[in-house]
């Protein structure tokens, strides 16, 4: 009942301010003739127009400062430097063209507003050299702009330098499965088909000898030694997933029955990174940047930067996740599956 | 068919003389059914497209307005939300399956639905044959069925908002294999299955619109209207259709695949699944495959919604400004510019699919590219108003602040257009912001502009007009309080299409701004009201319309009565004799020459 009566009330107001604008009107209408208020009009909105552009001016300035403190703290990855460097570089040249234009837009719509004593000027309607101009010069801005980008582009995106520690990355509905390959550094085959939430979440091969010690996290921590290239090997076992790393620029879908990749520094360690971001409960982490069902949202993991021996002694108490029955885990960070019976 | 024959009729067409009067005659004895229902007068329409478009736009705009307030208000609880979707926000809170469903239907009901029918429905089939001289649409059958099969795609969609699994809720791309697997959310089950039936019927009542609009204004131009004399409004919607005629179908193909790998066991998109405690037997597709088939209509997608825009506000800048258009061929040749590009730039959505960086590079450039015809439609809109003698009326108004949000939203666009910077802002509030700005609100201006314009034409009424203007700040402002500060969100890296960010270290610190966001979202949602309030009250109630040219246009559709019947023209259909954008000294204290008027001794045509 209360919906209606709420309906019925928004309806009833609106009536009443059409009313009363229509009854302005009106009235406006007798005190003067279609000409005199057209041209009332014109003074009110142009006057209008400049000083929104002057609030909004103001408003970009007050909304930048009050939320540059909220922002990412600086890149955590020495490819997310000449991210943010480049992403300056296009801030300053559309915010440039965006000021320019504006300044353009509601100065001619305040310069040029019809009254009495002005008409438009001539007949002016077209000139190939300013279209030219404004033809070349957006050309030549686009293709330094692109320059720059490709050349980023291809950093990015080239391969993993050889000795880059190899880390799998699987999204499911909703969390992420991280696999070490052990001592090895191979990762064991792994096949779908296999796959078992109880005994087997990623459908590891047990006969593969690669299998052995590949050490399984199934909370979505992920460990990094400072200054050690990664990379990454990103699957899905259901739906898209996307492997989104803010603090280190990145981001990769990931996507069932392909493979894709992903390969980077990490630079600060977390421990560092709390006292450059000053926030004591600073931590990496990885968001589903795709779209994967209802908890979407909640689809979080971490990462921990840290040094080598700090990450040797971690790794030192993971147990593999087809370990021995008699070896559990150490550490809660790594919840090893309870023994595997071998097939 | 000919002009004659199509109002007539094929029997009356063979009896050409004497139409005039028959022709007044005719359209008095019209039973309600056949003139305002199933009517084949394509400005009535384009009425039923524009009503129906708003009316899904008031349902859209609500649904974002429950969706924020779950976003700005994550731990309070809202009893007016259970009212309106009952069990889904049990308790006033916003049930996450649910949310997703908002999401993805707001999406749909908003790009689809209102800027593409709802946008190009009606002012196509509005100003299309009035504008170039035409009696009615090269077949007003088909643009009836046009029309039906929108109103049939909606009410399935409408009918899919009710079932006991929810509506769609992958998102409005809804990418497999979250949208072909039943077990991977509930929106996935029968909620899908409806969506691509009435997306499918929507390709159909696109692409019947569309045939009929190219071919109505390759066709049935008046003598005299040659291309290069015709309105900028309908060089844009011609392309607009073109673009929709190429691309749909492809789309169409994809939903047809999607539709196979849900219903009928195969694996298109589907490879190494292991879902719902099994793995699925199916291997080998590609769920990139479809990406690729969405966003080849995907893209030009925006394009279909932007253009018109253009179409409109360059048309309403030139007769505000009594000026003419600058550039008027450097307009044409960008939208061609626009129109090509727009088809080689789909891949720039998928940057981080894991496509090859190569391929990626070439779409880099490709996509760039599209910022410098852009650029040169902003400079000539820029160079229109300079000099000119700027009358601000509600459409004027709009107009403005169309070309204020299409550089705004476009700057951006340079951003997530370039791979190695997309490659952190991609599906971020960056791109939420981006794409609202540039396609949303933007396009909704050059629509609001068209409306304030061409209402006269469609109702013999003025809207109210300091309604208008309170409208137009509104609007403004709220657009830009709302969408600016995503930007910063969105650097934050903080990801779109999320229900609650507050166990989030990285991005909990936006709370007070999503409530600020969602607070001004309820103001210019209460805005619009007041627009749809003045849009049908001034239909009965609007100030009339007293000269056939109110605002002292050049165009033909101003040289038709002030309530066109069917056929549009009383007598003959005018001759043409000039370009659309003669704003100058007609030497008789007028300051515009219309299209029809003939060319002076010595003048030469433009």
């Amino acid at each position: 009942m209360s919906i209606f009566i709420t309906v019925a009330i928004i309806f009833l107001v609106l009536m009443i301010v059409y009313q009363i604008a229509q009854a302005s009107e009106y009235a406006a209408s007798l005190r003067s003739t279609e000409k005199e208020r057209q041209k009332k009009t014109n003074i009110v909105m142009a006057a209008s127009l400049v000083v929104f552009f002057i609030l909004g001016c103001y408003a970009i300035w007050q909304c930048h400062f009050s939320l540059m403190d909220r922002m990412l703290p600086q890149s955590a990855s020495k490819q997310g430097e000449a991210y943010d460097m480049m992403f300056k570089v296009t801030l300053i040249v559309t915010g440039i063209v965006f000021f320019i234009t504006h300044v353009l837009l509601f100065w001619f719509a305040f310069k040029y507003k019809a009254t009495d004593d002005r008409k438009a000027s001539y007949f002016f309607a077209h000139n190939n050299k300013l279209e030219l101009i404004w033809t070349t010069v957006p050309a030549i801005v686009m293709a330094v702009l692109v320059a720059i980008g490709l050349r980023n582009w291809m950093t990015v995106t080239s391969p993993a330098p050889a000795d880059a520690k190899v880390i799998e990355i699987v999204g499911k509905q909703f969390n992420w499965i991280v696999r070490y390959p052990g001592a090895d550094n191979v990762l064991g085959k792994r096949n779908f088909r296999d796959i078992n939430d109880a005994t087997n979440v990623l459908g590891m091969d047990d006969k593969d000898p690669a299998s052995k010690d590949d050490i399984v996290a199934q909370n979505g921590e992920m460990h990094l030694v400072v200054g050690k290239p990664v990379k990454l090997i990103i699957g899905s076992r259901d739906v898209i997933h996307d492997v989104g790393l803010p603090h280190f620029r990145l981001k990769m879908d990931a996507v069932p029955g392909i493979t894709t990749t992903l390969w980077f520094t990490p630079a600060i360690t977390s421990t560092e990174m709390k006292k450059i971001s000053k926030n004591p409960n600073f931590v990496y982490e990885i968001s589903c940047d795709q779209m994967c069902g209802k908890g979407h949202y909640s689809m979080r993991g971490t990462i921990i930067v840290e040094t080598q021996a700090e990450y040797d002694a971690w790794i030192a108490k993971q147990a593999a996740y087809f370990a021995p029955p008699a070896a559990p885990a150490a550490d809660s960070a790594a919840i090893a599956a309870p023994a595997v019976a071998v097939k | 068919m000919s002009n004659e024959a199509i109002v007539h009729g094929v029997h009356d067409a063979h009896d050409t003389h004497a139409h005039g009067d028959h022709h007044a005659h005719e359209h008095h004895e019209q039973h309600f059914f056949s003139k305002y229902i199933f009517s084949q007068d394509h400005k009535v329409i384009a009425k039923q497209f524009l009503i129906t478009g708003i009316i899904w736009a008031i349902i859209g705009a609500l649904m974002s307005v429950f969706f924020r307030l779950q976003l700005g208000f994550p731990d309070k609880t809202f009893p007016i939300m259970e009212k309106f979707l009952g069990e889904w926000a049990k308790g006033g809170k916003l049930d996450p399956e649910f949310y997703y469903a908002l999401v993805t239907m707001h999406g749909t009901i908003l790009v689809f639905f209102v800027l593409t029918a709802g946008l190009s429905g009606t002012f196509a089939n509005l100003l299309i044959p009035l504008q170039i001289g035409a009696r009615d649409m090269a077949s007003p059958f088909m643009n009836m069925l046009s029309y039906w099969f929108f109103f049939v795609a909606g009410v399935i969609m409408f009918v899919s908002l009710f079932i006991q699994t929810g509506p769609a809720s992958g998102g409005w791309t809804t990418y497999p294999p979250l949208s072909a697997l039943k077990e991977a959310s509930l929106g996935s089950g029968l909620g899908m299955d409806l969506w691509l039936v009435s997306m499918a019927l929507f390709v159909v009542s696109s692409l019947l619109g569309g045939l009929n609009y190219v071919s109505t204004i390759l066709n049935m131009r008046t003598k005299g209207m040659t291309m290069t004399r015709m309105p900028l409004t309908i060089w844009a919607l011609f392309f607009t259709a073109v673009l929709g005629i190429l691309s749909f179908p492809v789309l169409f193909s994809g939903f047809v695949l999607l539709i196979f790998d849900r219903s009928f066991g195969t694996s298109f998109y589907l490879s190494e699944i292991f879902i719902g405690g099994k793995a699925l037997p199916n291997v080998g597709g590609s769920a990139i495959l479809y990406q690729h088939l969405f966003w080849f209509l995907g893209h030009p997608e925006v394009y279909i919604i932007m253009l018109p825009g253009m179409g409109m506000a360059s048309e309403i800048l030139s007769t505000n400004s009594r000026k003419p258009i600058f550039g008027y061929f450097a307009m044409i040749i960008s939208l061609v510019g626009i129109t090509v590009l727009a088809f080689l730039v789909w891949a720039h959505h998928m940057f981080v699919t894991g496509m090859s960086p190569f391929l990626g590079s070439i779409f880099v450039l490709l996509t760039l590219l599209i910022a410098v015809p852009s650029a040169v439609k902003v400079f000539n809109w820029l160079t229109t108003i300079w000099r000119g003698n700027l009358r601000f009326t509600p459409a004027m108004m709009f107009a403005l602040g169309f070309v204020s949000l299409f550089i705004s939203g476009g700057l951006t666009g340079i951003f997530l257009g370039n791979s190695a910077l997309d490659i952190h802002l991609h599906d971020t509030y960056f791109v939420v912001a981006h794409f609202h700005i540039v396609m949303g609100v933007s396009a909704f201006f050059g629509m609001f502009a068209g409306i304030y314009h061409w209402y006269p034409k469609m109702f013999g009424r003025f809207m109210n007009k300091p309604l208008a203007y309170i409208h137009f700040f509104i609007t403004f402002i709220g657009a830009y309080l709302i969408f600016w500060p995503m930007h910063y969100e969105g650097v934050a890296g903080m990801p779109r299409r999320y229900y609650d960010y507050s166990a989030w270290e990285s991005f909990k610190n936006f709370g007070t701004l999503n409530s600020f966001i969602s607070v001004v979202v309820i103001v210019v949602f209460f805005g619009q009201l007041l627009f749809v309030f003045n849009f049908f009250a001034s239909i009965w109630k609007g100030r009339k319309v007293t000269t056939m040219n109110p605002w002292g246009s050049t165009t033909l559709e101003w040289t038709t009565p002030i309530n066109p019947g069917h056929g549009n023209w009383e007598g003959d259909i005018p001759e043409v004799h000039r370009w659309s954008y003669d704003y100058r000294d007609d030497g008789h204290g007028n300051d515009f020459i219309p299209q029809t008027t003939p060319l002076r001794p010595g003048e030469e045509s433009h």
